[in-house]
């Protein structure tokens, strides 16, 4: 156990060489480290957001809102292909998960059947691959003559999934306009989406910028029938629906239901200021095509008024004065700067496919992060001391080398958490501290041992050699049933106590390897020295 | 050289003998802690309650009474306010509207309060659990600790027999009650870290336990005909120093943080500290002697594993 071949030394040495190495950026100033030559690891701690400020959120895209637009589309998809072959048909209405549609002649049944089954689609190719030939829909007759079109879960999943890929795409462009570092956008499981952003000043306005849909729509005002009207009970026109200004209290609106133009033909929005009033606006342009439907509605339509709405709400109803056929026009509204400001990053970045709740909010201020990183130091230190004098004062010598192998250790967990850039957390630093009072346990287990074998009268060499030998299993069944618990607590893994695991984990391993391997190296250097020693100072 | 030695070189104690009286003082804290339990329950903290925590600071000491009656003109719900560690450092908690579907409520609940408190004093943390998130911790959570433990008695079983297997995972779980109990008792806020201290103890005190087990079983193939709590008194003297040493530096880290680690983490330095110490008695006073009473295997004659 105490020779040690050249092969073995090199390893060891390599191993705290590369611990020194990929920690050593985080003391160097910003200049040093970033001048550092591309081969040299330059990455630092990853403060997580408890240590640096910050705010989390984790939304829920509401995918039922896709699906049931879907279900709607496939509604009016039936009630055109039957009419299309002219196919008698009652009960058109949703059920759960699809459609339901009866034919009224027998002798449709199986035209009809032809026709719905050639509704459906193939799933666009998702994470599966192109192999699968899953369909969206189901066709499926209950009884004579009526047919369920179900849609599938093949379906389902993959609207969900790109409906989650555009939030986040979507998300990313907004968070992006307030210039921000790094924010993180995941994907968590089937619906969720987790964002990070470390640093921000104003968490309530990256809640306001998260919590819009920012679905803008133009559509022109139902003049018929007064909106009052319809509130106190007159009966809706078809093909108008009522909507709200987001004012107190309340205006109603009389709006036809069909957009004439919708905010997915919009290229480009900014704030604008009104020049008489000086008040804030936003200033927008559509793409050619809505240019053109927005023209020819807006001449047809010359001394009526349209409603501008976003997210169901009306935001203003100007009189169309006279045709617009620049595509560009502006939204005049009782804005703030800021408010305007926010209504054109939100119409820049799009509209979300969905609807999202907010479900968890974290946010830690600057100064409570900055107070964790100092008090998480000092604690690490005055720990980290007292293990060490503690050590020095009941193993002697060998004390001393479980004491170098545990700043090393230190090293190795700190370069191993910059190398792979993981992330540290207030608990990862108690996960650190708590590793430091841990990893000399070790180091314990082996020198009592040896301490066991000199009473028994064995030779010092030999007490060495048998206290790790014997040690190391009791070592590896101690640290595998803590790494264990590391292990799932990972699995738990809410942002901090994720951290603390981390550290857990990675402190567990390299303190095996320091504990055992190096003070064993030390030891034997030491003896090398000394020949052949009578006693031990342990 | 002369070193510091907190345990005897050859320590000799009986203690063994002393496990009936260690089962009933462990009886007694089951039971205190049961009865704890269900007679006030968990603190929970936002974590498994839902609800908003504020965290707020002002650079002089803060009048609780003054703010609890602005936060009442907020008509937030039901809310608390307590200091935190300082007495210019405050925590704002509101419980979860018991309808609660979404985190709307609080989201506007939270617009009002900074509305109120921003510039007066430094908002130094904000945390909203919504109720489906608080469900799914409790769930996890729970999931957590059961699959932490389960997973020490099969990795024990494998590397032991079932016997040091079941007496190691009955003195996790002692540990386990033990740290929940005294957080029923004391009524002190469990949150998600506090669970992190549990599972972290549940992978200390099963350490400890190893360190002896494995004493025990080397002792059981060394002296087969030795009467068996004899045997275990030597298998835990043996480790004793190792015992008291390791805790003693456990500690030591652990203090440092308590004391100096920032009021964030004290209820997890609080926790550990706790479990540090009850997993070091489970160790020597329940694991132990319940090899006895589990009837360990006493022919290891073959060749084992390990």
């Amino acid at each position: 156990m105490l020779h040690f071949s050249n092969l073995k030394i090199i390893g060891i040495g390599l191993v705290v060489l590369l611990g020194f190495l990929f920690s050593s950026p985080n003391f160097m100033d910003e200049r040093t480290r970033l001048s550092l030559p591309g081969f040299l690891p330059n990455g630092q701690l990853n403060l997580g957001l408890d240590l640096q400020g910050g705010s989390h959120l984790l939304l829920e895209v509401d995918t039922d809102v896709v699906q049931r637009e879907r279900v709607e589309e496939v509604v009016s998809d039936v009630r055109q292909a039957l009419r299309g072959r002219q196919i008698g048909y009652t009960g058109l209405g949703r059920i759960r998960d699809g459609v339901t549609v009866t034919i009224r002649d027998a002798a449709d049944v199986e035209l009809a059947r032809e026709v719905l089954a050639g509704l459906a689609q193939p799933v666009v190719a998702n994470v599966f691959g192109g192999l699968n030939r899953a369909v969206d829909l189901d066709v499926e007759a209950v009884g004579e003559q009526t047919f369920h079109l179900l849609i599938t879960d093949e379906a389902i999943l993959a609207r969900n999934t790109s409906t989650l890929q555009q939030s986040i795409e979507i998300i990313r462009r907004r968070i992006d306009e307030l210039g921000t570092t790094e924010p993180t956008i995941q994907r968590q499981g089937a619906t969720r989406i987790l964002v990070q952003v470390p640093g921000l000043d104003d968490p309530q306005r990256l809640k306001a910028l998260l919590g819009q849909t920012a679905k803008l729509n133009f559509h022109l005002v139902d003049q018929n029938v007064g909106a009052f009207e319809v509130v106190n009970g007159r009966r809706m026109p078809s093909g108008s629906r009522l909507v709200y200004t987001d004012t107190e209290p309340a205006v109603p609106y009389l709006i036809k239901r069909r957009a004439m133009v919708s905010g997915e033909s919009l290229v480009d929005a900014s704030i604008g200021f009104d020049q008489q009033t000086g008040s804030p606006e936003v200033n927008f342009r559509f793409d050619s095509v809505g240019a053109k439907k927005f023209g020819e509605v807006t001449r047809a339509n010359v001394g009526r008024p349209f409603a501008i709405v976003l997210d169901d709400k009306v935001i203003s109803a100007p009189v169309i004065q006279t045709a617009i056929l620049g595509g560009a026009g502006r939204i005049t509204g009782s804005f703030t700067v800021q408010g305007a400001n926010d209504l054109a990053i939100l119409l820049r970045a799009g509209a979300l496919p969905a609807p999202m709740n907010i479900l968890e909010e974290r946010t830690v201020g600057p100064g409570l992060g900055a107070d964790s990183v100092a008090a998480g130091r000092i604690a690490l230190i005055v720990g980290f001391a007292a293990v060490i004098g503690f050590m020095s004062v009941s193993y002697g010598l060998f004390g001393i080398f479980a004491n170098v192998a545990l700043i090393i250790n230190l090293f190795l967990v700190m370069g191993v958490l910059s190398g792979l850039q993981a992330t540290l957390t207030l608990p990862g630093i108690a996960g650190i501290v708590l590793t430091v009072g841990m990893a000399v346990d070790a180091n314990v287990l082996i020198f009592e041992r040896i301490r066991e074998e000199i009473a028994a009268g064995k030779n010092a060499i030999t007490s060495i050699d048998l206290g790790y030998n014997r040690a190391l299993g009791t070592i590896l069944d101690a640290n595998i049933t803590t790494l264990l618990a590391a292990l799932i607590l990972f699995q738990l893994g809410a942002g901090p106590i994720r951290g603390f695991a981390v550290t857990l984990a990675i402190g567990i391993v390299t303190s095996v390897f320091t504990a055992f391997t190096l003070t064993r190296f030390f030891i034997s250097l030491w003896l090398r020295r000394q020949g052949r020693p009578d006693s031990l100072p342990v | 050289m002369r070193t510091l030695k907190l345990v005897p070189s050859t320590p000799d104690f009986k203690f063994v003998r002393y496990n009936r009286r260690a089962f009933v003082i462990s009886s007694v804290l089951i039971i205190g802690s049961f009865v704890a339990f269900f007679m006030q329950g968990l603190n929970f903290g936002i974590d498994f309650k839902g609800g908003i925590l504020v965290e707020i600071s002002s650079s002089e000491p803060v009048d609780i009474a003054a703010l609890r009656g602005r936060m009442q003109t907020l008509e937030l719900g039901e809310v608390q306010i307590q200091q935190f560690g300082t007495p210019t450092d405050v925590l704002i908690r509101v419980a979860e509207a018991a309808d609660a579907a979404s985190t709307e409520r609080d989201l506007s609940a939270v617009d009002a309060m900074r509305q109120d408190l921003e510039g007066e004093f430094e908002i130094r943390r904000v945390e909203i659990v919504g109720p489906q998130v608080s469900r799914e911790l409790i769930q996890t959570g729970l999931l957590a600790v059961v699959g932490a433990i389960g997973s020490m008695l099969i990795y024990i079983w494998f590397r032991f027999e079932w016997q040091f297997s079941v007496g190691a995972v009955m003195a996790l779980v002692h540990d386990v009650i033990l740290t929940i109990g005294v957080f029923s008792l004391l009524q002190l806020d469990f949150n998600l870290s506090i669970l992190a201290a549990i599972l972290t103890i549940v992978g200390y005190s099963m350490n400890d336990t190893v360190v002896v087990y494995d004493r025990v079983r080397e002792n059981l193939r060394k002296y087969k005909k030795m009467d068996i709590s004899e045997l275990l008194d030597i298998a835990i003297n043996q480790t004793l120093s190792r015992t008291v040493m390791t805790s003693v530096t456990t500690l030591l880290a652990l203090i440092a943080l308590y004391t100096l680690g920032g009021e964030v983490i004290r209820g997890f330095t609080f926790a550990m500290i706790w479990g540090v110490i009850v997993g070091t008695y489970s160790s020597i006073f329940i694991a132990a002697p319940l090899l006895i009473q589990l009837g360990v295997k006493r022919d290891w004659s073959e060749v084992q594993s390990g």
